[in-house]
């Protein structure tokens, strides 16, 4: 394996070197890098653009000016890196530091999403194949693939971010609206569980019944102004993943897994009061992290102790149950800091423009809600259309998987449709959409450049807009070596993690 | 593994017993692209789509006419795309009731150019590009995939490196910087240049299915029989791959709609005064809360070709990929939605005729000639 990932890395420095030889070549003969100063009326014209030259060593053609581009980088083992000036004379390596963090959380965000709601969707379409269900999401899916990505983020800035402030303002759903929210997810629901005519009724029916309630609670309680969980909310919302997550994982007739998954919920919901007062008062960076990690180590302890026979299996729910409890605690404070926030924002939560408010005050909680409400709109607008291929490529794997012949003999061995699935056929089934994630990554960071545009985000991809421009190569060159190095080792993980989940593949 | 068509069961309803016989005429003799093309002719979608793309080119080049470079035939719409008029109506769309378009049917912008005239020369731009790229990319992508496949060794070494130095680079980025270059120059310099980009994926998707087909017995046989190098290729192997070089062409081709929309709205693209889709979108997106229609049927020009071309492409792969079929007698989409609704889904679904639930089954085996079937998946390697 070692060998392998060090072959591997020494070839893709080859590559990298080749191909940002030949983006250098292209795009310094793409346009003038001069052509500001050219038109300009300034007295010193002429020295202005001999100290261009100089300063960039324009003097140089393109392809040995390459290499000295490429000699700043290689300082880098020096412990000098170097990327160059822009045309400004600043120091790219400045430059980059920022915009890169912000391109590199607006894309994870949007990759993690994806994967887990397109993954969600897609197996449920291949489970429920030629069903109408299957059929909407597949044209819905094929429509999102053909909608150019700016369209839908100026649609998005204008209607939704622009309707969801509106509708914040003065938050009422009249009742009609309710009804049809209403009738719809109970269509919905029903469309995904399926089955004979009596269990799709009963399911139609709840879910109507559920989301009424549910919308009716949130009118009633003013919720959408002064939104939290508090600890009656965790403790349901808890005992409900857990409950939920045993009956995938383990199968709800495992008792032990799935009491040592409920208990988690009810220690938040007894632990909510006290660590008010901990967010509140002694709010430091560290303190998420450490919750979660604590909730997530205890869970696993007490899952282990429960656990009779099976200790590692209700270790595995109780820590996930814990880390989702601690997930749902920090949401409820980031949610308690809302009226605050929208306050400091003029009424106007939802974002559209950069990637967090300038001059905001308050606790790291403001914080954590300014950076997702920016998040929000380009992650959508990122998601929608990495969403419909992912959805695609689980079903395609699903299906296969599903008609291979150990899942038939698994079937026939009398296994539960649930272990049939979630063991047999679900891990199966992720191996290719593994390689899959991991080549949409330059795909994803190319959708990211149109998105920071419109969202006016100060990231790479506005980095990279603003050189090619001004044919500004040392950021150019900045931009493309950070985009085709994460190509790469995402690639490179993408083979690890094949032959760790493919026995039969072997590296090396 | 259990082959359950029969010739006419009486037991089945009507509309499954015509299906069978379609399906099994195609055992009766019909070459493989008869198969495919009548395949293609009963997929309702890829069909409906097929008309819609043509009845959309015809409109587009029809309307405005043709212009390339000095020559130039007029079309039936009175204004230009760069030509400037008195503003009627305020600017707005004229095209109030369906069948009165009036004068500016997309409205005007704020010095007075026609919408329409304008939308129209920007879909005929995407359409060229579309093309050019789709022919150029399958073009190298087939000879590099097939010459990297069939003759393995240190060529195919060489020519799937030269492949990563490419696809290391997401093509937006790579598209930018030529159309930074070059977008002055038009549509087809732009479609032409960008094909030369745009090749990687199919390339490593030819050299795989080439890699499969070249061990099969019938390419041993011809082998065998003395065949040459460039008969093999032509003759035996090129005509298996075909489907999958067919089905990603059209997916290059939607995918240079979009790549080319996305360039021109980062400035990168078709300049001024020429136009293009995504071009217009960038220049009036700020005046979206006042004029939406200058956003919108830009917007919309695309999604229709881009999802028709989809459509054939699914249709195609439908007809080509016999192991993807929707099984016979199951009822279309919205047949099934009502019958959800009213809780009769499940009397539709394939596993009463036990073709398609396991899609490996006989359904391969019957409707295409033995050299042609593919291998289940993972004996490629």
């Amino acid at each position: 394996m070692l060998t392998f990932v060090i072959r591997r890395l020494g070839a893709s420095v080859l590559v990298l070197l080749g191909a940002s030889f030949i983006i250098y070549v292209l795009a310094a003969n793409a346009g003038d890098p001069l052509e500001d100063l050219r038109a300009s009326t300034a007295i010193n014209k002429e020295q202005l653009i001999q100290a261009r030259i100089t300063l960039l060593n324009l003097d140089v053609p393109a392809p040995l000016r390459y290499f000295i581009w490429l000699g700043g980088v290689l300082r880098f083992f020096i412990g000098d890196f170097d990327l160059g000036k822009n045309l400004a004379g600043q120091e790219v390596t400045a430059l980059v530091g920022s915009s890169m963090w912000q391109t590199i959380q607006l894309v994870t965000f949007a990759t993690i999403i994806a994967i887990v709601i397109g993954v969600a969707i897609g197996m449920t379409t291949a489970l429920r194949q030629y069903s109408g269900y299957d059929y909407s999401v597949t044209f819905l899916a094929f429509l999102f693939f053909s909608l150019p990505v700016f369209f839908v983020a100026v649609l998005l800035k204008q209607y939704v971010a622009i309707g969801f402030n509106n509708f914040l303002a003065d938050p009422v759903i009249p009742p009609v609206t309710i009804v049809v929210l209403s009738l719809i997810s109970g269509f919905v629901w029903m469309s995904i569980i399926g089955g004979d005519p009596k269990p799709r009724l009963i399911v139609f029916g709840s879910a109507t019944l559920i989301t009424a309630a549910v919308l009716g609670y949130l009118l009633v309680t003013n919720w959408f102004q002064y939104p939290g969980l508090g600890p009656v909310l965790i403790l349901g919302l808890g005992a409900l993943g857990a409950v939920a997550g045993t009956a995938i994982s383990t199968g709800i007739s495992n008792r032990r897994a799935l009491y040592a998954s409920l208990v988690p919920p009810v220690l938040g919901a007894l632990l909510w009061y006290p660590l008010q007062f901990v967010m509140t008062v002694q709010a430091s960076a560290w303190l998420v992290p450490i919750l979660i990690g604590a909730f997530l180590v205890g869970g696993g302890a007490i899952g282990y102790a429960m656990g009779l026979h099976d200790k590692w299996v209700a270790a595995r729910g109780g820590a996930a149950s814990g880390a989702f409890v601690a997930i749902l605690l920090v949401l409820d404070r980031i949610m308690q800091s809302w009226p605050d926030y929208v306050t400091n924002t003029g009424g106007r939560p939802i974002a559209t423009i950069g990637g967090s408010t300038p001059d905001l005050h308050g606790s790291i909680w403001i914080g954590m809600l300014d950076s997702y409400t920016h998040l929000l709109l380009p992650t959508v607008a990122l998601l929608l259309i990495s969403l419909a291929s992912y959805s695609r490529y689980a079903r395609a794997s699903l299906l296969e998987v599903m008609n291979q012949d150990y899942v038939r003999t698994a079937r026939a061995k009398g296994l539960t449709e649930r272990t049939v699935i979630m063991r047999h056929a679900f891990r199966n089934a992720m191996i290719p959409i593994a390689t899959i994630i991991a080549f949409d990554v330059g795909g994803l960071i190319g959708g990211a450049i149109i998105t920071e545009r419109i969202f006016a985000w100060k990231g790479m991809g506005s980095l990279f807009q603003d050189a090619l421009d001004h044919v500004d190569m040392n950021p150019l060159m900045a931009f493309i070596l950070i985009v085709s190095a994460l190509t790469v080792i995402a690639n490179l993980l993408a083979d690890v993690a094949y032959s760790i989940l493919d026995p039969r593949i072997r590296v090396g | 593994m259990t082959n359950t068509i029969l010739p006419s069961d009486p037991a089945l309803p009507d509309d499954v017993n015509r299906e069978l016989t379609i399906e099994q005429r195609e055992t009766e003799g019909l070459s493989q692209s008869q198969v495919v093309r009548r395949r293609f002719f009963r997929h309702k979608g890829a069909m409906t789509a097929s008309a819609v793309l043509l009845f959309t080119i015809i409109f587009v080049y029809s309307s405005i006419g043709v212009e390339i470079y000095d020559f130039k035939i007029p079309g039936w719409w009175i204004w230009n795309y760069t030509e400037t008029s008195a503003i009627v109506n305020g600017g707005n769309p004229t095209w109030n009731t369906l069948f009165a378009p009036g004068e500016h049917p997309f409205g005007q912008d704020q010095i007075g150019r026609d919408i329409f005239a304008r939308v129209m020369r920007g879909t005929q731009q995407s359409i060229v590009v579309m093309v050019l790229y789709g022919l150029i990319a399958s073009l190298i992508g087939v000879v590099i995939g097939a010459i990297a496949g069939y003759y393995r060794g240190w060529l195919d070494n060489l020519l799937m490196r030269f492949t990563d130095l490419i696809i290391v680079i997401p093509i937006i980025v790579i598209a930018a910087v030529i159309g930074r270059g070059v977008g002055a120059s038009g549509a087809v310099v732009l479609g032409l240049l960008l094909g030369l980009v745009g090749w990687t994926g199919l390339a490593r998707l030819v050299r795989g299915e080439f890699l499969g087909l070249r061990e099969r017995e019938f390419v041993d046989a011809a082998r065998v029989a003395g065949a040459s190098d460039s008969r093999i290729v032509f003759k035996h192997i090129l005509p298996n791959a075909v489907g999958v070089v067919i089905v990603s062409m059209t997916l290059l081709m939607s995918a240079a709609i979009l790549l080319e929309a996305a360039i021109s709205f980062l400035g990168f693209g078709i300049r001024q005064p020429d136009v293009s889709l995504g071009q217009i979108i960038n220049e009036y997106q700020g005046a979206f809360a006042t004029r939406p229609w200058l956003f919108w049927w830009p917007g919309v020009m695309i999604i229709i070709l881009v999802l028709t071309i989809n459509f054939i492409g699914d249709g195609l792969r439908d007809a080509f990929d016999p192991r993807q079929k929707r099984a016979p007698g199951t009822s279309g989409p919205y047949r099934q939605m009502w019958g959800m609704m009213f809780g009769r889904g499940r009397q539709g679904t394939p596993q009463i005729y036990a073709i398609g639930s396991d899609g490996s089954s006989g359904a391969n085996d019957r409707s295409v000639p033995p050299g042609d079937r593919k291998p289940p998946p993972g004996e490629i390697q």
